[in-house]
């Protein structure tokens, strides 16, 4: 099968964008009008006389966006489609230039997700979750979304080989897993959702707390937790462990969030040692849905004192959208609630997954609760570098909410509009009417790519800033901070946030005012982490034996091969296996 | 790797390419069934294949009976058929689609994702209809869970863990011959010492079958009781027996509360149906039922549901129309946007409405499994049928063009397994005079895009 390279007409030129009004708080630049040069896909201080000019006259200059957790590409999103054609009737657009027809609004089809993003500033994004046995899907995928720079992270929540190394606390044996798992399936982190919850829904069962043991092994989520992070920072992975902590959804959770927060020391100086994606759906009071509220409060103070812990908001908006996720169990719990559609989908030995539309209703107490945790906790948690915009898209809500979201974060004008449309009773519940804090155009860059660049472990890839040498993934909204307010002028920030005026990636102009006027190729960022030889899974007869007695592909056809990561771009690590003797 | 490139180069005549001339190859995945059981083991000596190991009849036919290819592409004029060369039967195909109004693609379920995928982009193209052979085969499945969803798993889910078993409408023994050996009835499991003889079996059919010789509980219904059993089961797994009658589609109601004991009772219970229920009077309505019983007994435990998809990639198709159109099959482009609607925009329908005005069909025999009406319009019409063998279809069509056969000697691609598990296919033979049916629609693409200017 041959390939030419795409030949893009901008890459060959030089880029000048003059007057751009940067914020770019990983050079602690907080907002200042400079001249950006972009040369060969990279910021650089000079360009040629043949460049091409862009005047930007002030308006708000960031890095590209990153989505540091978003369903987009895989098995269960492309379940979502499948099983929902009402869906894809409802954000349908035809053929536009070089643009495709795209489908669907909550769950939009590959180049749907692509444009759309890419619309709003977007040029990074990672896939929150994957099951290693089916990553070729999720790579065929992310092939097809060719605006975004791509990872994902592996699951491994109910890895059988990583339960027999935790149930030993032998961090070493877990980190050999996790490398091999990695390399054979071009993942790029580690997720673990509802650790061992899902494997316990294998029998239809789940936990409940991080100490009960899982069914026939012999293993708390507690130890899986805490194997898994020392394993990753003996790797020294590029992004922490990405946990979805147990007990989703489910009122009174905040005390397991809690105890989580616990478990890891800090491990790491470049970045968190755990992130702690979509807060929101933990961060729960109450006992049943009657006495449901918002413990935001005490998560922020928890967040507060655990320097070394990063989260996620996983903000709800209302409306129509469709969860999905690796945790079954919790999938089944709303199916039981809503009566709704319920698909579900467990991977052997390795994970489960569930789908179900939801209708968030701004009228419900329990809804207008989540809406308010969501803010709140961006709100509470002082240091944007610790709390980052999503929606955990689609679950949340469409990630095309993301501006509307910004909004509600900038402007305590357009919370009281907003609260007053909820239900009467939120503020018996939830902080968020007593919160007058409004975040700046700083905060909001670190919220939206700088603190993502850095909890992935990118910024050493030229991602989430524009210094000298860095990606020119650029992106110019029409927002002119100069001459505004964003706390009153919070309709402008809306639109300006939810169409660039120029959207560059790897220095080409690829979106301008709406519309994507240039084909490009992606790139995949995979992890690829040092394993000494003697701990080298293949060798081990246990690890073998696992696959060829319990798994129902060969093992030989497990790995992904390199036709699937056509641009993969491995992150070499070494990890610590010499320095602490392990190797 | 499904990627659209932007630019192709082409060689006009075939580049030879991997395989073996002499030799085993192992891990191989049977290009037959669903099933896409990965563990064959293919024997080639000079050339051609000798031995088969571990594939089920139907699979080791599919290797070792591999005669009777088309050696070139042909065309039939007024004096019967001719051989023409692969230039020239492209340059047919493209001038037929570039002039057609309703243009119809159908089939897909023998080819690579990779094709697939263009395959939509050449559909999106020239505005035309793109369908796969799921719209005769378990597209009512497909309504069905977009109307309830879809509690499924992965099939070594199954066989580590499922202690009961139902089959219903379906008869793996003949139609998916390794299924119960490598997935479900006979197979170890990680949960259970002795598997075989800790699984019980539930066979739901109209007739007894070679699997319901085996079934702890054999259920022989009526012909067009699915959706009625269905009931009587929800009904009494809700704790309602006493609304179920006597007997219900020939079953007694002795037998029906046995049944749902057992299945309540289950540590994990896996369904696994066939066309008997998708494809019967009813139709997705009987899945649709199927669906919410196993919807009601995850009240109680745990248990799963998987259609038995027959047509090999026919999953990869559904998956690859779904990510860049939105739908699984049946999918409109003569609007400029992706319109779905089956019945309306499902091949045996736009055939019978004598609508489409150029057909390709690709890995599938209209002439044998299509109605008449549908088979008399596709020979009215110019019709190119892509695929190895000369079939029923070759007789409806107006040119042929021979591929090489996935799996077998065409280039390494993907595969979807009936549970949407991805695997890539191993080449098992040098592939020396066929072009794939990705390079085919490789270059269809890029010829009509220079005719459209795109």
């Amino acid at each position: 099968m041959m390939h030419d390279a795409t030949i893009h007409p901008s890459a060959l030129s030089d880029i000048l964008i003059k007057n751009a009004y940067l914020v770019d708080p990983i050079q602690g630049i907080s907002g200042e009008r400079v001249d950006l040069c972009v040369s060969n896909g990279v910021i650089v201080d000079a360009v040629s006389e043949h460049a091409i000019v862009i005047d930007a006259d002030g308006a708000l200059t960031l890095a590209g966006g990153i989505d540091s957790h978003t369903h987009v590409c895989g098995t269960k999103v492309n379940f979502g489609r499948y099983m929902s054609p009402e869906d894809m009737r409802a954000g349908r657009t035809a053929r536009r230039g070089v643009m495709y027809p795209t489908s669907g609004y909550t769950v939009p089809t590959t180049y749907g997700n692509s444009y759309r993003y890419s619309k709003m500033g977007y040029t990074t994004l990672l896939e929150g979750a994957m099951a290693p046995l089916e990553a070729r899907h999720t790579h065929e995928e992310f092939a097809a979304t060719p605006l975004q720079d791509m990872a994902a992270n592996a699951l491994f929540d109910g890895n059988w080989n990583l339960f027999e190394a935790a149930q030993q606390h032998d961090y070493r044996q877990a980190a050999a897993v996790i490398a091999w798992v990695l390399r054979a399936v071009k993942g790029f982190g580690v997720k673990l959702t509802n650790p061992g919850g899902s494997e316990a829904w294998g029998f239809g069962d789940d936990l409940a707390s991080l100490d009960e043991s899982v069914p026939h092994w012999d293993v708390t989520p507690r130890e899986i937790i805490d194997t898994t992070i020392k394993a990753n920072e003996y790797l020294d992975l590029p992004h922490s462990v990405h946990l979805h902590c147990n007990n989703l959804g489910m009122p009174g959770n905040y005390t397991t969030t809690l105890e989580t927060m616990d478990i890891p020391s800090a491990l790491n100086d470049r970045r968190q040692t755990l992130y702690m994606t979509h807060i929101q759906y933990h961060s729960y009071g109450g006992s049943t849905w009657r006495t449901f509220r918002s413990e935001s409060l005490a998560i922020a103070n928890a967040v507060h004192n655990h320097p070394h812990i990063c989260v996620d908001m996983g903000q709800v908006m209302f409306g129509r959208t469709m969860t999905m996720t690796a945790d079954g169990p919790m999938e089944f719990r709303l199916y039981t609630l809503h009566h709704n559609k319920w698909s579900n989908h467990d991977v052997e030995l390795e994970t489960g997954s569930g789908v179900i539309p939801v209708y968030y209703d701004r009228k419900n107490l329990v809804n207008s609760i989540m809406w308010a945790i969501g803010l709140e906790m961006a709100l509470l948690i002082k240091n944007p570098w610790q709390c980052l915009l999503t929606t955990d898209n689609p679950n949340g809500a469409p990630f095309v909410k993301y501006p509307e979201i910004i909004a509600l974060l900038m402007s305590a004008a357009y919370r009281d509009e907003q609260i007053a449309t909820v239900h009467p009773s939120l503020g018996k519940r939830a902080p968020l009417p007593t919160l007058d804090r409004e975040l700046s155009f700083e905060e909001i860059a670190v919220m939206t790519r700088a603190g993502q660049a850095r909890a992935l472990g990118l910024i050493e890839e030229g991602k989430g800033h524009l210094s000298l040498d860095a990606a020119a993934d650029i992106a110019i909204y029409p927002i002119w901070p100069e001459s505004m307010d964003p706390a009153a002028e919070y309709e402008d920030i809306i639109s300006g946030f939810s169409q660039t005026l120029y959207t560059i990636k790897d220095g080409v102009i690829v979106c301008r005012d709406g519309k994507v006027v240039q084909k490009i190729e992606n790139k995949t960022f995979w992890s690829d982490a040092y394993v000494p030889p003697q701990y080298d899974v293949e060798k081990n007869p246990r690890f073998v034996e696992m696959f060829d007695r319990f798994y129902s592909v060969q093992f030989r056809n497990y790995a992904v091969q390199d036709e699937y990561v056509r641009r993969g771009h491995p992150l070499v690590r070494t990890g610590k296996w010499d320095t602490e003797g392990g190797g | 790797m499904t990627e659209i490139p932007e630019a192709f180069s082409f060689s006009h005549t075939k580049q030879p390419s991997g395989g073996v001339h002499d030799g085993v190859v192992t891990d191989v995945l049977c290009p037959f069934c669903g099933c896409l059981c990965d563990d064959i083991k293919v024997t080639v000596t000079a050339g051609t294949i000798t031995g088969v190991e571990n594939a089920c009849t139907l699979g080791a036919q599919k290797f070792l009976a591999d005669t009777g290819r088309l050696p070139k592409p042909i065309r039939r004029d007024e004096d019967g058929w001719h051989e023409i060369s692969y230039d020239e039967a492209i340059e047919y195909c493209v001038e037929i689609l570039k002039n057609a109004n309703r243009p119809l693609l159908y089939g897909w379920s023998s080819s690579l994702t990779e094709a697939q995928a263009i395959g939509v982009h050449i559909a999106e193209l020239i505005g035309g209809v793109i369908d796969s052979t799921s719209t005769v085969c378990h597209g009512p499945s497909i309504l069905a869970i977009q109307e309830v969803g879809h509690p499924g798993c992965t099939l070594g889910q199954v066989k580590n863990r499922a202690d009961v078993i139902v089959y219903w409408g379906a008869n793996p023994t003949d139609a998916h011959p390794r299924h119960m050996s490598r997935y479900s009835t006979y197979v170890d499991a990680y949960f259970m010492h002795n598997s075989f003889r800790d699984r019980k079996i539930i066979v739901v059919d109209v007739r007894r079958t070679a699997t319901a010789d085996i079934a702890d509980e054999f259920l022989q219904i009526t012909p067009g009781g699915d959706y009625a059993l269905a009931s009587a089961l929800r009904a009494i797994v809700r704790g309602r027996d006493d609304v179920v009658p006597a007997e219900v589609s020939g079953i007694s109601k002795v037998q029906m509360m046995q049944v749902a004991e057992m299945l309540k009772n289950a540590k994990f219970g896996a369904v696994f149906f066939g066309l008997g229920v998708a494809m019967t009077r009813g139709k997705y309505k009987n899945v649709r039922n199927a669906i919410e019983l196993v919807d009601e007994l995850n009240r109680f435990t745990k248990c799963t549901i998987t259609a038995m998809r027959g047509h090999w990639n026919v999953y990869g198709s559904n998956e690859v129309f779904t990510w860049i159109s939105g739908y699984p099959y049946g999918i409109d482009y003569s609007r400029g946007i992706a319109y779905y609607n089956p019945g309306e925009t499902t091949s045996a329908d736009l055939l019978a409405r004598r609508e489409v005005d150029a057909a390709v069909i690709v890995g599938s025999d209209v002439g044998a499994h299509f109605p008449r009406a549908c088979c008399e319009h596709l020979a009215s019409i110019p019709t190119v049928l892509i695929d190895p063998y000369p079939s029923a279809t070759t007789h409806l069509s107006t040119v042929q063009i021979p591929t090489a056969v996935n799996g077998i000697d065409a280039e390494p691609g993907t595969a979807y397994r009936m549970d949407g598990i991805p695997l890539q296919t191993r080449q098992v033979l040098p592939c020396t005079t066929h072009f794939t049916d990705y390079e085919i629609f490789s270059r269809i693409y890029a010829r009509l895009k220079e005719e459209k200017g795109a």
